[in-house]
């Protein structure tokens, strides 16, 4: 086949799961996304497990080791099959704490510590790095198998260079799909589709070969047998150490590995799914597995003695002249790799950009605030992180050994990120188990795995001399690289899976027992262990005493998760509080929820030092403490009830002291609103009987008598104007509003009231940025009174925006049925004990332009949203004034036309 | 006093400092009593009023109680705290024209109240009033 | 009260729990059958045994993933009732 036919399949599959996931998330975003999150998405989404190792490697495994290669999928079945012990907790803890990697697990059970952070994500990705190379090798492979078979007049260019353009296509490729849209949330529904399909195609394929094999070019099950028993596979023997090691270590790096964290419990939409996952995933192992030994025994016996046997998947239908069919298994390992890259290039950014990038920008940046778009600032750094991940893929990958098989180089890969098993299992189980402990197991068995395994693989002299092989460093023959305190004979890979988790786990056991956890460590602790007794009362980690400005607190949210998502959630808890508005109570249950929240963004403990600086440092309670420290359950119930009885009398008291005030103030309002009536009409009348009697004496110069004249005639319109507002709020109020509704266009609407808008203060140049593609919207409304709250808010602008260049936002978005229009101006906004009482009617907040009305604008913009069934809030923290108009996309009925 | 009737029945010019925020009336009450022979200073703020008074010392002063920057109440208070100026005749203007805001205005030692709108007679009356007694 | 038959309170969450035991015991067994050739004596037979190995093992699998998919269900509609069960299970965690 053609080289560059080739090439072009690969693009249009890619460009076909791009689509794929570019559809999908689009629906998601609508929220028609239900069934995509089924548990068999689920399941399928776990089988990037199965990597290029899986769909070449295996067989080459099996031909070399015979059933050894089992071993990889018998230690995942294991867990999945026990996932009541660990995964059913390990996605319980995963969801509660918004973990957005396994580096944020870890760091976050351990005090939310940056430095475990840093830790565990320097294991990851230098533990993925030979996996990554594993990839490239195998694509690369499958390239030359095919220049080799086709010698269509063209060769492979050169090893290298395919490699190299491998890996800049799929780092090209993740980052359009990993970091494509600009929100910093950890699920990337679209990516997970795209998985599922791939996990599907690659199933397909190694079926099809194996149906192949089985059926057509041998004869049938029993002749397999038969072929097995007289191959060289029959000849393999049963190692004890690495057939128990290796099911043991496949074992913990399906729960270690970047990627297997990522779909396994940062992915999940519902842990239900897990229940159907525990026996459907090991199924797809099992029937990516059936067909391995087939394959590799007719291909030891069809095929020349110098054939790869890790490409047999490809090379077998090619001696058969079955074109069609090697195309699909050559796009089942093009799958089975591109998944895997995504998946895990994907994971390790996050890890990257939370856990090294985002402390150093804080405690590199000038000013303590945040400022700045801190989403770009993360965005960036996972685009480059996922560059830099494949680059060093790329740089183990030519400068490794290159002749090691497949399999050799993914348990190196295993073995690194098993060494976070003892910190992560330890910290779910035991909750004596600390920072110190964790730092120390992680360190000594990164330097152990790295000494005895990793560097080695380079090959013998690239890292580490010969000498030190053969004699040890400085001539200590017990620390030899591959016979360590003396244990030679092993195999390498045991030798160095041994030492490493055995040092590894004393050291984290020792340093657990010998240190002493801080307070948040201690609630942390407390939390992932007994994180299925939901009775019991959670210790919080910030205090009463913290005095959190919540405008601060949003404009933080806002940079770290975009402004509409952080806005919502604000409501939401100002609601959930029995508050109005977006600026809930710092109470210390609203932090911490704001904290799991940021940390789904950036991490726990990036989440946990932006926080602090905003609400001081935080202070665990000595009652938390004493809370923490007994263990009964009992007193914890009862005093969790009591906690949520005080939080509900706490609620209520508040939204009746809330109902007293709003009482109070509306007769101090109703006086108020007469005094104000009688002020209102007073004002012009003034000047009107003034001037008259003046003109009525007779004994002006004609020119002053005309501009006298002039000014009574203001004062008429202005009291004409006056009660014109009185009865148009009477009549909004009274819901006897007549609405015309009509579908019209919302562009248009917007046009009108710029123009009307544009006779207030007329002197003024105002820049009107606008978002024409989102205004093209097409409502079912009344247009006219709609455009009277538009008028009034553009002329609010043109008049109180004190900028030297002023500037207004309209912004338009659609959700759902309802229409959101916001109308953002660049001046200083509207103080905070302000915001409350615009809405007020004569709420003015300077006297000092009269031009306008008598304060009714706003009360009156009210009323008519109120009529259209929608609602005008003052946003908060926009870095102006701000005004949110939220209507129905379609009014069927005057929504008060029941209440009249 | 600086606003008597001088020997030969000419008036001096006196003096009127007016506080209002609403141009047309400040025009209205300026026109009249320019006509009746005042000099008039009319200032639209509260906030600058009190420094204005120091360095102007007017023989009246008008005030409107509902100003920006300062309330009409609160320039009285301050003027008749200041040693200097507790005896300067202060009329107040206010368009509410309730019984409350007239004994606030009394209690913070106004000595005429009118209340808006007014006829212009009483009004110059009213003003000369407060300059002769 | 009548003592002719063993009485039962709550029979349906009794049932809940010994379901989760064994969805406890499961990966035990899996590991016991998984682990159990390392025993066999290899090859001191003339027939050789890899393809009797191969499915020994493709059978063991099979039967723990029918046996998951059997509990699955029962596991899964039992979240509601985890709350009394809670405390009798996480003590040895705690």
């Amino acid at each position: 086949m053609p080289f560059n036919l080739l090439v072009l399949a690969c693009i249009t599959y890619v460009a076909f799961l791009f689509l794929i996931a570019f559809a999908v998330e689009r629906r998601a975003r609508r929220g028609a996304a239900r069934w995509l999150r089924s548990p068999l998405v689920y399941t399928l989404s776990l089988s990037v497990y199965c990597t290029a190792w899986t769909f070449y490697g295996a067989v080459g495994y099996a031909a070399r080791s015979g059933l050894e290669f089992l071993t990889i999928y018998l230690g995942p079945t294991l867990v999945f099959v026990g996932w009541w012990w660990i995964l059913r907790k390990l996605v319980r803890i995963g969801r509660q704490q918004r973990v957005t990697s396994i580096a944020d697990l870890i760091s976050s059970r351990y005090g939310k510590s940056t430095l475990l952070g840093v830790i565990v994500t320097l294991i990851c990705v230098i533990a993925a790095t030979p996996y990554i190379a594993l990839q490239l090798q195998s694509v690369t492979l499958s390239f030359g198998v095919f220049a080799a078979a086709g010698s269509y007049g063209w060769a492979l260019p050169d090893s290298d260079a395919t490699a190299l353009w491998v890996a800049v296509g799929l780092a090209f490729f993740t980052i359009l799909f990993g970091t494509r849209n600009l929100d910093a949330n950890e699920q990337h529904t679209g990516v997970v589709i795209a998985i599922a399909v791939e996990a599907v195609v690659k199933l397909v394929a190694l079926v099809a070969v194996g149906i192949f094999v089985v059926w057509f070019m041998a004869s049938g099950p029993s002749d397999i047998i038969m072929r097995i028993g007289y191959s060289d596979i029959a000849d393999w023997d049963l190692v004890p150490s690495r057939w128990a090691g290796l099911i043991g270590l496949s074992a913990a790096a399906v729960m270690t590995l970047p990627r297997m964290f990522q779909v396994l419990v940062v992915e999940t939409s519902d842990e239900a799914h897990l229940a159907t996952a525990s026996w459907a995933f090991p199924l797809y192992l099992a029937a990516m597995s059936i067909f391995v030994v087939p394959i590799a025994v007719v291909g030891l016996q069809m095929l020349p003695a110098e054939a790869n046997p890790d490409l047999f998947v490809l090379t077998l239908p090619l001696s058969q002249g079955q074109g069609g069919l090697a195309m699909l298994a050559f796009l089942g390992g093009f799958s089975s790799a591109t998944s895997m890259v995504v998946v895990a290039s994907i994971a390790l950014a996050t890890m990257v950009s939370n856990h090294i990038v985002m402390p150093l920008w804080l405690s590199l940046r000038p000013t303590r605030e945040v400022t700045g778009d801190v989403r770009r600032l993360v965005l960036v750094a996972r685009r480059v992180a996922i560059a830099g991940v494949l680059g060093l893929g790329y740089f183990y990958y030519s400068h490794s050994e290159g002749a090691t098989s497949l399999a050799a180089i993914g348990l190196i890969s295993f073995v690194g990120v098993a060494q976070m098993l003892p910190a992560m299992l330890g910290g779910m189980f035991w909750r004596g188990a600390t920072r110190v402990g964790a730092a120390l197991g992680l360190t000594i068995g990164l330097v152990v795995w790295a000494y005895t395994l990793f560097l080695p693989s380079f090959g013998p002299v690239a890292m580490i001399p010969q000498a030190v092989f053969d004699h040890g460093p400085f001539g200590l023959a017990w620390l030899r690289p591959r016979a360590l305190f003396g244990a030679e004979g092993l195999d390498p890979l045991i030798h160095a899976l041994f030492w490493s988790l055995t040092l590894n786990t004393s050291a984290f056991c020792l340093g657990s027992l010998f240190s002493f956890p801080s307070p948040v460590e201690r609630v942390q602790g407390l939390a992932f262990v007994n994180v299925f007794d939901t009775e019991r009362a959670e210790p919080r980690v910030w205090d009463d005493q913290g005095a959190a400005d919540p405008e601060e607190l949003l404009k933080l949210a806002q940079r770290i998760l975009g402004d509409e998502p952080a806005l919502l959630f604000f409501e939401d808890a100002a609601r959930q509080q029995g508050k109005a508005g977006y600026l809930p109570d710092p109470t210390p249950a609203f932090l911490d929820a704001l904290e799991r929240k940021l940390a789904g963004a950036v991490g726990a403990a990036a989440a946990h030092a932006v926080i602090a600086e905003v609400a001081g440092r935080a202070r665990v309670t000595v009652a938390d403490l004493i809370r923490l420290a007994d263990e009964t359950a009992q007193i914890m119930e009862y005093s969790s009830r009591l906690e949520s009885q005080r939080s509900e009398l706490e609620r209520t008291a508040r939204q009746l002291r809330e109902a007293n005030e709003k009482l109070t103030q509306l007769s101090i309002q109703k006086d108020a609103f007469l005094s104000q009536i009688s002020h209102e009409l007073r004002t012009p009348m003034t000047s009107i009987r003034a001037f008259s009697e003046i003109l009525m004496e007779g004994d002006v110069p004609p020119a002053l008598a005309a501009a006298q004249a002039r000014i009574i005639n203001e004062e008429a319109i202005r009291l004409t104007r006056l009660l014109d507002d009185l009865l148009d709020l009477s009549v909004l109020e009274n819901g006897t509003v007549q609405l015309d509704l009509r579908i019209v266009s919302l562009t248009e609407m917007v046009d009108r009231a710029l123009r009307a808008a544009r006779q207030t203060r007329p002197e003024r140049s105002f820049d009107i940025l606008r978002d024409l593609p989102a205004e093209a919207l097409f409502l079912r409304t009344d247009p006219d009174r709609l455009t009277q709250v538009f008028i009034n808010l553009i002329a609010n602008a043109r008049k109180y925006c004190d900028s030297r260049d002023p500037a207004l936002r309209i912004n338009v978005k659609q959700r759902g049925a309802r229409v959101i229009v916001d109308f953002i101006d660049n001046g200083s906004g509207i103080p905070k004990d302000k915001q409350q009482i615009i809405f007020e009617k004569f709420a003015r907040l300077t006297d000092q332009t009269r031009a306008g009305g008598a304060g009714l604008g706003l009360a009156i913009c009210r009323e008519i949203m109120a009529n259209l069934g929608g609602t005008i809030t003052y946003l908060p923290a926009q870095g102006g004034a701000a005004f949110r108009v939220t209507l129905p996309l379609r009014l069927e009925k005057s929504p008060r036309a029941d209440a009249a | 006093m600086a606003g008597e009737t001088g020997p030969g029945g000419r008036r001096l010019a006196r003096h009127a400092m007016l506080i209002e925020d609403e141009p047309h009336i400040a025009e209205a009450i300026r026109f009249l009593l320019t006509r009746d022979g005042w000099q008039v200073t009319a200032l639209a703020d509260g906030g600058a009023a009190e420094r204005a008074l120091r360095t102007a010392r007017p023989d009246l002063l008008i005030l409107d109680v509902m100003l920006p920057g300062r309330s009409g109440l609160e320039i009285l208070s301050a003027v008749r705290a200041d040693p200097d100026m507790a005896e300067l005749p202060v009329m107040m203007l206010t368009a509410k024209g309730q019984g409350r805001d007239r004994e606030a205005a009394e209690r913070a030692g106004a000595d005429l109240f009118m209340a808006k709108p007014f006829s212009n007679a009483e009004f110059v009356a009213a003003a000369r009033s407060l300059v002769e007694t | 009260m009548n003592r002719r038959g063993p009485v039962f309170l709550a029979r349906r969450s009794y049932r809940i729990r010994r379901l989760r035991d064994g969805a406890r015991l499961l990966p035990l067994a899996g590991v016991f059958l998984f682990l159990l050739p390392i025993l066999w004596a290899p090859a001191e037979t003339v027939t050789r045994d890899t393809a009797r190995d191969g499915i020994y093992l493709f059978v063991v699998w099979g039967v723990l993933i029918a046996v998951a998919a059997v509990l699955a269900p029962g596991l899964g509609t039992g979240e509601e009732a985890e709350a009394p069960a809670s405390a009798e299970d996480e003590d040895g965690a705690a």
